[in-house]
């Protein structure tokens, strides 16, 4: 079998990138060599019939991991599809995503976890995927969690509603580490949240909308902070959008309990504002929230209060969208634009390069326990190539992901993935010839 | 075309949807037409033919009797053909969204959609997929702008002008279109406009619309040369807001005694329709300085004007 390998693998060289590797230490230009799927060493002659591409000005990192999307199968697939979702994730420069366990049915049981690996096999993207924290995602009842990371579940979540009930969440955080899993936390505190649609402010004022105050996030928070720091746990907080938020992970990451957490590109580049006059595309959940909002995000983002940046891709067809605005779905696809707009952090002088890959690949793959996340020889060749010059203006036609839900349409983007490379194979490449 | 026609003000809006899209010389313009309508509202044959062959659709979501009615009277006083569809015989209960019935309403070619509808922005989202009019008769806890437009017709008619006067608006700030619509209309023509009620009832941020926010009804009166009370919508109490009808008339009811700290010539208004003994109390609204009914007259005069301005009735015509 090794032989047959070998005759048929080839060699890639990813030539005079600029390498950016920070779990190994590595910032530096140079040559990266890939065979059978792997990082391999450099060899002092070329192979023959050697792929070559000369990467001048390009940064080569580790593949990109989103450690939250909705892929919809099973169940919605006219909103996206695990083939898909995994394209749309390529082009966006990902090689892995995790798959929240919305789905209908909820990803609850082995059997679903097997579909949507069995899917995945066939993707553009490594799939991991999240189980439930409750039987159907109904708030009562542990789901099987042994049964689940067996199939290959890598953590537990209600994602898209909170679990309301403490002792269930606790139970669940205890369970969980049992079973060499963790609980991702949808924070929101339903009771002050019910019927909202956007962040309780002047702009909910102005539109006549009702809003979601920002103690409606850090509520819950401060409860999953005190049920980890309770049973020694590992909890991970979920789209954080407040600074208030923000200031309770910190605070709680100082005195040693075991959190991570993740914000996303929409709350770190937009405010309440970009909901103007009843834009549907600007409606998710949590909200959007205030410029203060919005700055204290970044500071977490470059002080290490954040772990991770994850997109909550969340696709939805106009059906959804082209509704009322109190009636609309919540939620915006993100694969496609996570990049860019975490690379405008950069140019910002928000992050350096070396964090951007530490928040988009190496801690997803740490936080969900997974390979990826470094550059060494003998890794999985999961490699994103950016180039963080190249402008492109984000429109409609160029989405991958089945839906369309984005606020940033129309928007001019500096810095994108021209070649994503799966386990050595391209799954994605916008490089001039 | 010399420059003093090019100078003439149009009235350039397709659609009303809030006070918010107004400049000061729009509304303006609105009331003086509004103003010029009136007397036919007072004539024996109280038709003019002015939109005749046009088609008016009511379009209407929510429960209403007045503004429905209004909206119905000042179309036929203009001589259009007028239609109503409420909620209860529209699609929507089928389950046909909105923006489908409202393009099945356009295939028959109407020229006006007065739409009111419990989703704020839901008359901006009907703009996006059909060319008619549209003009927003209430719209979720967003404008009002007809109405907001009347009440300042109407605090005209008896101060002579807007500019200057200090309006008290007293109840449920935070679910009342009207009241965003009145805020944003009597700032924008020079008047200090104050709120009052109890916290639960005020929406942050309200300074951002002008809105200076009181924290008693006795400061929101106090030198008022006007005084306004918002129907307590009853039905919204399954969010705890307030503990009771009874105490919200003892602390933020309108009556005699409260009035003694306002102008003499004070004007007391109501959007209706009117709880009384709870926003306002009985002889409060029937005694001296209560405009209450000249409102509802002046709602005809002003839809009427919105729906010849619309129909872009500026650009010549006779109007009667």
């Amino acid at each position: 079998m090794t032989g047959i390998m070998t005759e048929m693998s080839e060699t890639i060289i990813l030539q005079n990138g600029r390498i950016i590797d920070p779990v190994n230490k590595v910032d530096a230009q140079g040559d990266l060599w890939l065979r059978d799927g792997r990082i391999v060493a450099p060899e002092s002659s070329v192979p023959e019939g050697a792929k070559q591409f000369d990467l001048q000005g390009k940064w080569v990192v580790p593949g990109l991991i989103d450690m939250h999307v909705h892929l919809r199968e099973p169940g919605q697939e006219y909103k996206e599809t695990i083939a898909s979702g995994t394209r749309a994730a390529a082009a966006g420069g990902f090689t892995a995503v995790a798959c929240m366990p919305n789905t209908n049915p909820v990803n609850d049981t082995a059997a679903v976890t097997r579909f949507i690996l069995e899917q995945a096999a066939k993707g553009s993207a490594r799939v991991y995927p999240v189980g439930a924290i409750s039987k159907g995602s109904g708030g009562t009842g542990l789901a099987e969690y042994g049964e689940l990371a067996v199939a290959g579940v890598v953590a537990l979540s209600d994602d898209g509603q909170p679990v309301v009930d403490s002792q269930l969440m606790r139970r669940a955080m205890e369970y969980a580490a049992s079973h060499g899993l963790f609980v991702i936390s949808h924070a929101e505190e339903l009771s002050l949240s019910r019927n909202g649609s956007m962040n309780e402010g002047q702009v909910s004022t102005r539109l006549g909308l009702r809003g979601i105050p920002w103690a409606a996030e850090s509520i819950m928070v401060y409860r999953e902070l005190a049920l980890a720091e309770l049973t020694g746990s590992h909890v991970h907080i979920a789209h954080v959008s407040t600074g208030a938020a923000t200031d309770l992970i910190r605070q709680a990451k100082k005195r040693g309990v075991r959190v991570t957490a993740e914000t996303t590109p929409h709350y770190f580049t937009l405010t309440e504002e970009a909901v103007g006059e009843y834009n549907t595309n600007a409606k998710m959940s949590p909200p959007l929230r205030t410029e203060e909002d919005r700055q204290a995000i970044r500071l977490g983002l470059q002080d290490g209060t954040f772990d991770a940046i994850a997109t909550d891709h969340a696709p939805h067809s106009v059906l959804e969208k082209q509704v009322e605005f109190d009636h609309a779905a919540n939620g915006i696809i993100g694969l496609e634009t996570s990049l860019s707009l975490t690379l405008a952090l950069v140019r910002a002088g928000v992050i350096h390069e070396g964090r951007l890959v530490e928040l988009m690949s190496s801690a997803p793959a740490r936080i969900l326990g997974v390979s990826g996340g470094t550059l060494a020889i003998g890794d999985v060749a999961d490699i994103t190539v950016i180039d963080p010059d190249r402008k492109f203006l984000f429109t409609e036609d160029r989405i991958v992901s089945l839906s369309r839900n984005t606020p940033f349409l129309g928007w001019q983007m500096q810095g994108k993935a021209v070649l994503t490379l799966l386990g050595g194979r391209i799954t994605y490449t916008d490089l001039p010839d | 075309m010399d420059t003093d026609v090019k100078k003439k003000y149009h009235f350039r809006h397709k659609h009303i949807l809030e006070m918010a899209q107004f400049s000061v010389e729009d509304i303006l313009h609105v009331l003086a037409t509004a103003r010029s309508f009136k007397e036919i509202s007072a004539r024996p044959i109280k038709k003019v033919p002015t939109l005749r062959g046009k088609t008016i659709v009511n379009f209407f979501f929510e429960p209403s009797t007045r503004t429905r009615l209004s909206f119905e009277i000042a179309a036929k006083r203009m001589s259009a053909d007028t239609f109503n569809i409420s909620a209860s015989t529209s699609s929507a209960q089928k389950g046909e969204t909105l923006i489908d019935t409202a393009r099945n309403l356009q295939a028959m070619n109407p020229d006006v959609i007065i739409l009111r509808h419990p989703s704020s922005g839901a008359p901006q989202l009907l703009t996006r997929h059909i060319n008619a009019s549209i003009i927003n008769a209430g719209d979720g806890a967003h404008e009002h702008p007809s109405q907001g437009l009347l009440d300042l017709m109407t605090v005209m008619e008896h101060k002579g002008s807007i500019e200057g006067l200090t309006i008290a608006i007293i109840g449920d700030i935070a679910h009342s279109r009207v009241a965003h619509s009145d805020i944003i209309g009597f700032t924008k023509l020079g008047a200090q406009v104050r709120v009052a009620g109890p916290a639960t009832f005020i929406p942050p941020r309200l300074d951002m619309l002008g809105a200076q926010v009181c924290s008693s009804a006795a400061e929101a009166v106090v030198g008022a040369d006007v005084v306004m009370a918002l129907r307590i919508q009853q039905e919204r109490q399954h969010d705890p807001l307030i503990p009771s009808l009874r105490e919200y008339a003892r602390f933020y009811g309108v009556n005699r005694k409260l009035l003694q700290l306002a102008k003499k010539d004070v004007l007391i208004m109501h959007p209706g329709p009117i709880n009384r003994g709870v926003e306002m109390s009985p002889d409060v609204a029937d005694g001296p300085g209560a405009v209450i009914l000249d409102q509802v007259a002046n709602g005809v005069a002003i839809r009427m004007a919105l729906l010849y301005l619309v129909m872009g009735g500026d650009k010549g015509a006779a109007t009667t």
